[in-house]
């Protein structure tokens, strides 16, 4: 088999070489009826040679568009190769998106294809195709449902392989010498920021981006064909793409699809990857899950359960660290390990995990230690889409909870005049797509890229991070306003879900809660709490003593560091709906739209400032088909007694 | 979960063949001195979504259960493919190709969704019980085949995440989905749901629909079901038969049957 150059600098030319080299070891699994299925890397070869000669019989020709709408299977990590091999670029959407979302990044990147999951996005597509002149055709990889489509351009994943199987072997030389035009400078991927703030941009990332960045990244935790990975986070998340589709090209592991999105944690219980990537929230939330069913655990069970995660607690990370544990302490963690921590592993499906990160919020210094404490090598990273993923990271047995860790192999960091972080790297992007002047402003000529991010090395030459440059404010006393660091404290109490901080200009800082609808439901099931929906229980005036009890924590917490001081919280609600992402009120990635919010939430964020102890509101709400309604409530507000600031009272004596 | 929520199934669109499936002919049901069902008939086409429907107490769940053998009517005669029977046992309805919901979900609530499901291919079962007591041989190759059909209703009605789950423990829309998903298992030519949207939610509802539609368009089923929801009944029947006192007041289309007089006078009430 002829690969053109010969170099290996596309992900097609990886495919090739796999098929070559680790012909019948595992390059992806997916549960399907009950089963794993799995594919070994010769018969992906064949998958996705079948899929893209069909594609190219419909008339794919290189620079095409391709958009990849679903959840993860297999059929739609194959669509990359598949449209990669041709010279077409694979763009995946959130699939989550409704169709107002899509059509703008569908428009903006000219799609002419669309290989989606099943007939919910056939239906979302259909809803737009009059907006999309460019779209000429719609893949459907799940059959049902579709019987009565008539529609012209609609054609099936499966049949299109079948057509493409049928070219076989005529059509192989000329596949392969497609392969062979690839070159590692050319446009790889397109993948769409979700956007804080704007219209989403167009990432565009070269073979070149990705192919080195993963190869790093590879050898930096020394990955292999070896692993093994559970894909279960969106397609469209640069994230993804590099952990379940570059990293395993480069190194050859096998990517693992689960059955279905509800079905991740069970998945990854029978799979127990060894490579495992998860934003804090998921760390959070199995903590939570661990939490709340010791609760209802038996009592003897509880005591064992408290008192080895004691043991862990005290010497678990100095163990996972290579520190010197004495002999008694080592022999009760063992002990621990046999009876609690090893189960615990087995259950949340981390007993063969090699490395686990987490990324993209900070994690609660307490769950952090939690995992690291029973054994499990939880690491940190801090990227971004424009930097193919990574900047920075922790190196094996230089952890903490506050850092994000040193430059990844081959990237340079420099903090500017104003405190915000810059990168330089083989990874970083080509361009926003059609956005040039997006371009400039974030990419200097010398290749130095902003990342937005407020933050400064310590003296380990770890970085931290402080808060996004832009969202760190000034109250009218001139005190620093840092609105995510005050956010994340809060969440790290499992009982809030969400916290909105305002104060940018402002006399005083005050928040909007969202309860964690598991624990909080758990803890008044115990406390005979009876409620009716999750308003109710959020408005439920014991519930509010519970938070005011931590925003009196956190802001016992503020008092005590000298900067933020000034920072703490005077008054806080608790919102009367979840914040959605469906309601534009949290980017698909889960994250605060903070502009948005304050327009939304104007009459009661006016309350907060007002005096005024209680405050009706009606906020309109969006179901996932897009339809409206609206949900309306009191909210009650609480009044803060803020603490002495220490640095203060030192200064006083 | 569906972003389509009009024209699911187009009344009438020419999905039931013709064929005559069922048909119940001058049928009453008394019990006692009470009538419950007087000289009703009315046909089941293959292939069709056939609603019954009417105010409490106008004999739906009744006419479902004299069509799967529950009960037996004093008078009148029932056409299944064919077949004129008198008197029949439910199981034997079942054996002969009916399966049913109830409008209590009626599951074992102590057996996990695989199990429950897997309860309803016993009769498609032949191995005896000696040799299902031996489980090695032809007895688990049998159960292999019948867990591959049970892992395909599974996944049709994407209730993956809750196989291993005991079904008490189940919230009501999935329960509801789990009693489909075990009716469907004995691979049905007429399945008989009595009020399969009952206390559900409009996004359960919708969830529902589209399993209905598509269990009809995929597996080529056969439906009759009772509901009370007009809108669902609107948008999923072919034909709909409407029942009032424990008489047939109005049969045809979804829209004839929405103007017909009777029909509005028995849900509004007419003063007498």
């Amino acid at each position: 088999m002829a690969t053109g150059s010969g170099a290996l600098d596309t992900f097609p030319k990886y495919l090739l070489q796999n098929a070559k080299k680790f012909g019948t070891r595992p390059a992806m699994r997916h549960k399907d009826y009950g089963i794993w299925q799995t594919w070994t890397w010769l018969q992906m070869l064949d998958e996705v040679r079948s899929f893209s000669l069909g594609l190219k019989d419909l008339g794919v020709k290189r620079g095409d568009k391709v958009a990849v709408v679903g959840s993860n299977r297999p059929r739609l990590y194959w669509t990359f190769p598949a449209v990669q091999a041709l010279g077409g670029v694979p763009i995946p959407v959130y699939a989550d998106s409704v169709a107002e979302e899509m059509v703008y990044v569908l428009q903006h990147a000219e799609v002419r294809l669309a290989v989606v999951q099943d007939q919910e996005q056939v239906d979302k597509l259909l809803s737009i195709k009059d907006q999309l002149p460019n779209l000429e055709y719609i893949i459907y990889d799940w059959q049902r449902g579709m019987g009565d489509y008539d529609e012209p351009f609609l054609r099936d994943y499966g049949k299109l392989q079948e057509q493409g199987r049928s070219m076989m072997p005529g059509a192989e030389a000329d596949w392969l010498a497609d392969i062979g035009e690839g070159k590692g400078e050319d446009l790889s991927v397109m993948l769409y920021t979700s956007g804080t703030t704007g219209k989403p941009k167009g990432v565009m990332l070269s073979y070149d981006n990705l192919v080195i960045s993963s190869k790093n990244a590879n050898s930096f935790d020394s990955f292999d064909e070896n692993d093994e990975i559970i894909a279960y986070l969106p397609l469209a998340w640069v994230g993804d793409h590099i952990f379940s589709y570059g990293q395993s090209m480069t190194a050859g592991y096998c990517v693992c699809c689960p059955e279905s999105p509800d079905t991740v944690t069970e998945n990854r219980h029978e799979i127990a990857p060894t490579y495992f990537f998860a934003p804090p929230r998921v760390f959070e939330g199995l903590l939570t899950q661990i939490t709340v069913r010791m609760e209802d655990a038996g009592k003897w069970k509880q005591k064992m359960f408290h008192y080895f995660l004691d043991v862990a607690n005290k010497v678990g990370e100095r163990i996972l660290n290579g520190d010197s544990v004495s002999f008694t302490e080592r022999l009760k963690y063992t002990l621990g390990d046999f009876l609690v921590y090893g189960p615990l592993k087995n259950r949340l499906g981390m007993s063969r995990m090699k490395v686990g990160y987490t990324a993209g919020e900070a994690i609660g210094p307490e769950i952090f230690r939690f995992y690291r404490s029973i054994g499990l090598n939880l690491k940190q990273l801090y990227g971004q889409t424009e930097a193919s993923v990574y900047i920075t990271a922790q190196p094996d047995g230089e952890i903490s909870a506050d850092t994000v860790g040193t430059p990844s192999p081959d990237v340079e960091i420099d903090i500017s005049d104003s405190g915000e972080v810059l990168y330089r790297s083989p990874g970083v992007f080509m361009g926003y797509y059609k956005n040039d002047e997006a371009t400039a402003e974030t990419k200097t000529k010398e290749g130095w890229v902003h990342t937005g991010d407020a933050g400064f090395l310590d003296s380990n030459g770890h970085l931290r991070i402080i808060d996004r440059a832009k969202d760190v404010g000034k109250l009218n006393n001139g005190s620093m306003f840092p609105p995510k660091y005050i956010e994340n404290k809060l969440k790290f109490f499992p009982n809030i879900k969400e916290a909105v901080a305002i104060g940018n200009g402002r006399d005083y800082v005050a928040v909007m809660l969202n309860i964690d609808l598991q624990p909080v439901a758990n803890w008044a099931e115990r406390n005979n709490i009876a409620y009716g929906s999750y308003q109710e229980l959020a408005n439920h005036p014991q519930v509010y003593d519970m938070m005011a009890e931590h925003v009196d924590q956190v802001n016992a917490d503020l008092a005590s560091e000298e900067r933020v001081a000034g920072a703490q919280i005077h008054r806080f609600l608790v919102l009367h709906k979840e914040l959605d992402a469906d309601d534009g009120e949290l980017t698909r990635t889960m994250k605060v739209r903070r502009t948005l919010i304050n327009e939304r939430y104007d009459p009661l964020i006016e309350a907060l400032y007002d005096g005024s102890s209680e405050k009706f509101v009606e906020t309109e709400v969006v179901f996932e088909d897009g339809r409206k309604g609206s949900i309306s409530a009191t909210v009650q507000i609480r009044e803060m007694a803020p603490h002495a600031p220490f640095a203060m009272k030192e200064a006083a004596e | 979960m569906n972003a389509h929520d009009s024209t699911l199934h187009a009344p009438g669109d020419g999905i039931a063949n013709g064929a005559e499936l069922l048909r119940v002919d001058n049928v009453t049901l008394r019990f006692g001195g009470v009538t419950a069902i007087e000289d009703i008939s009315f046909d089941i086409l293959k292939g069709e979504i056939r609603a019954i429907i009417g105010p409490n107490g106008a004999g739906k769940t009744s006419m479902l259960n004299v069509i799967n053998g529950f009960y037996h009517p004093q008078e009148g005669t029932i056409r299944f493919r064919g077949d004129t029977r008198t008197k029949m046992k439910p199981y034997e309805a079942a054996a002969s190709g009916i399966a049913r919901t109830f409008q209590n979900v009626a599951l074992f609530t102590g057996m996990s969704t695989l199990d429950n499901i897997m309860s309803g291919r016993s009769l498609k079962m032949n191995k005896n019980f000696i040799t299902q007591m031996f489980y090695y041989g032809p007895a688990r190759d049998e159960e292999i085949a019948h867990r591959r059909r049970v892992e395909e209703i599974i996944d049709f009605l994407e209730i993956a995440h809750i196989r291993r789950q005991p079904v008490g423990k189940l919230p009501y829309g999935l329960q509801k989905r789990v009693e489909l998903g075990r009716a469907l298992a004995l691979e049905p030519d007429l399945l008989l749901l009595d009020e399969p949207m009952a206390g559900m939610n409009l996004e359960e509802k919708e969830d529902m629909s589209r399993f209905i539609v598509d269990v009809n368009q995929q597996f080529g089923t056969t439906i009759a079901l009772i509901e009370h929801d007009m809108g669902v009944v609107m948008d999923l029947a072919d034909r709909v038969v409407v029942l009032d006192y424990g008489k047939k007041i109005a049969d045809g289309e979804p829209a004839e049957v929405q103007a017909n007089q009777n029909v509005i006078d028995a849900y509004l009430g007419v003063p007498h």
